[in-house]
């Protein structure tokens, strides 16, 4: 029962975090409110029973501030934000859009009668047994038998390596493509900097 | 009290939203979809959480890792769902890729055009 | 600028990167006992990448890895990775746990698993040399100095 308030009480945190992070004007707060964002998403992540998680958001958020800061702090662009008419009429499109969502996921959750299609907080599609009306997950299984058939005692891993080693193919690929791509992007002007460095 | 949950970690998503549509200046837009990315991250996590009633007194789920000493069967009756967190786990480190690849982005963007701001580019250029 | 930071910092990283490196490569190994993984521990090991790079400055840090060495090891990561997979088809088809077929070994040891340990091992080289890479690449660029206009004309059309 305390789980519940502690990560409504965290995401409370995180959330006034990612407002004071979209709203504030400068750069530097700004960026230091998403990591403290990312933080705090990684204790929600530890309270949710996913260690993996946690550590790897942890590391991830702290080279995610240092790439940002990176690129904030040499580069001083000190006037504010020009705005036009067109903006705001785009801008409520898209608040519209979003409204729209909310309202469905709203009935998703609770749903018309009272039964929504996401399973209520705390009762996983796992936790059905085999003669419910929902039938359960294939993850009871991989709980059940991961230590039998791939002798892996870290589930998480045993899925992503064993059960459902394709899908970590592909995102080993995407990973590839991103650094490539940030290669790109990058590589003609720095030659032509280099050039210009050994002239001088 | 389940749907507060579900309904904080939508309005994450939405002030993600907010910042990506409505802000002209880059580093704005990237820490946009920074939450944006861990609202969609929070959300998987936050369907596969699973609680026991063990004892009378309902507490939080296991770790989906196996203990000294415990069998499958108790891990199976007591651990929280793997399977969301195996997908989230692979989308936490392309979340990283991505960020570099903005960073990367707007990097360039200010050496050429000496300004973050989305509006005063798009005069430069036309 | 590309010397770096000041001597307390550089010392500092001189003691501690080697520690960090270590710590990454333990989270990767034991992926399958407790958690972390490949994916936890690439991200480590870049850290200690990130952290030469920014305490000794570019120039320095290119002398103990170049851009073209972590761009052969970004591919060799992935390539074994392919490999393993690859060699699935010993024991019955694409990605199969072919090692685990031949002998479990007992849960909860460090030799235990199958090719779930070999590719916790790939996916650490291939997450933590693309990441230093990156940065190494994006370290390029510290300096504010250059202005709009060099660029224009140096490229040769107009802004």
């Amino acid at each position: 029962m305390g789980m519940e308030y502690l990560v409504l009480m965290l995401l409370g945190v995180m959330l006034a975090a990612v407002l004071i992070a979209v709203e504030t004007d400068d750069l530097l707060s700004s960026v230091i409110a998403i990591g403290a964002a990312g933080f705090a998403l990684s204790v929600i992540f530890l309270l949710l029973g996913a260690p993996d998680l946690a550590i790897t958001q942890v590391v991830v958020e702290a080279i995610s501030l240092v790439l940002l800061i990176r690129l904030i702090v040499t580069r001083r662009d000190t006037t504010g934000e020009t705005e036009t008419p067109r903006d705001a009429l785009r801008t409520a499109l898209v608040m519209l859009a979003g409204g729209v969502l909310i309202c469905g996921a709203y009935f998703a959750l609770a749903g018309g009668q009272g039964k929504g299609t996401i399973p209520p907080f705390g009762q996983p599609v796992l936790a059905h047994k085999a003669g419910d009306a929902v039938p359960p997950g294939v993850a009871a299984d991989y709980l059940a038998r991961s230590a039998e058939q791939t002798g892996a005692a870290n589930v998480v891993m045993a899925v992503i390596l064993d059960y459902r080693a394709y899908d970590t193919l592909g995102e080993a690929t995407i990973i590839f493509v991103a650094i490539l791509g940030a290669y790109a992007v990058l590589r003609r002007l720095g030659r032509r900097r280099d050039t210009r460095e050994s002239d001088q | 009290m389940s749907t507060g949950i579900y309904i904080l970690a939508l309005a994450v998503l939405l002030a993600g939203l907010y910042a990506m549509v409505a802000k002209k200046n880059i580093v704005k837009i990237i820490v946009g979809l920074l939450a944006i990315d861990y609202a969609l991250n929070l959300m998987l996590v936050l369907v596969g959480y699973r609680e026991v009633v063990r004892a009378g007194c309902r507490e939080s789920g296991l770790p989906p890792i196996l203990a000294e000493g415990q069998t499958p069967a108790q891990l199976a009756a007591m651990a929280v769902d793997p399977l969301p967190q195996a997908m989230v786990l692979t989308s936490i480190v392309i979340g990283l890729g991505l960020t570099a690849l903005m960073v990367a982005m707007g990097i360039r963007l200010y050496e050429r055009y000496g300004t973050f701001d989305t509006n005063r580019i798009r005069r430069l250029r036309g | 600028m590309s010397e770096g930071m000041t001597p307390i910092v550089k010392n500092t990283a001189r003691l501690i990167s080697g520690f960090i490196a270590v710590f990454g490569i333990y989270i990767a190994l034991t992926g399958h006992i407790s958690p972390g993984g490949g994916f936890a521990g690439g991200v480590i090991l870049a850290a200690a990448a990130v952290l030469i790079v920014l305490a000794f400055g570019r120039s320095t840090a290119e002398r103990i890895f170049t851009p073209s060495q972590c761009h052969l090891w970004d591919a060799a990561g992935a390539g074994l990775f392919l490999v393993v997979a690859m060699l699935g088809y010993f024991s019955g088809g694409f990605f199969v746990n072919f090692i685990a077929h031949i002998s479990k070994g007992q849960v909860g040891k460090l030799f235990s698993g199958g090719t779930i340990l070999v590719s916790n091992l790939c996916i650490l080289i291939k997450v933590a040399a693309g990441l230093a890479g990156a940065f190494l690449a994006l370290s390029a660029f510290r300096r504010q100095g250059v202005d709009a206009a060099d660029i224009v004309v140096e490229g040769g059309q107009k802004a």
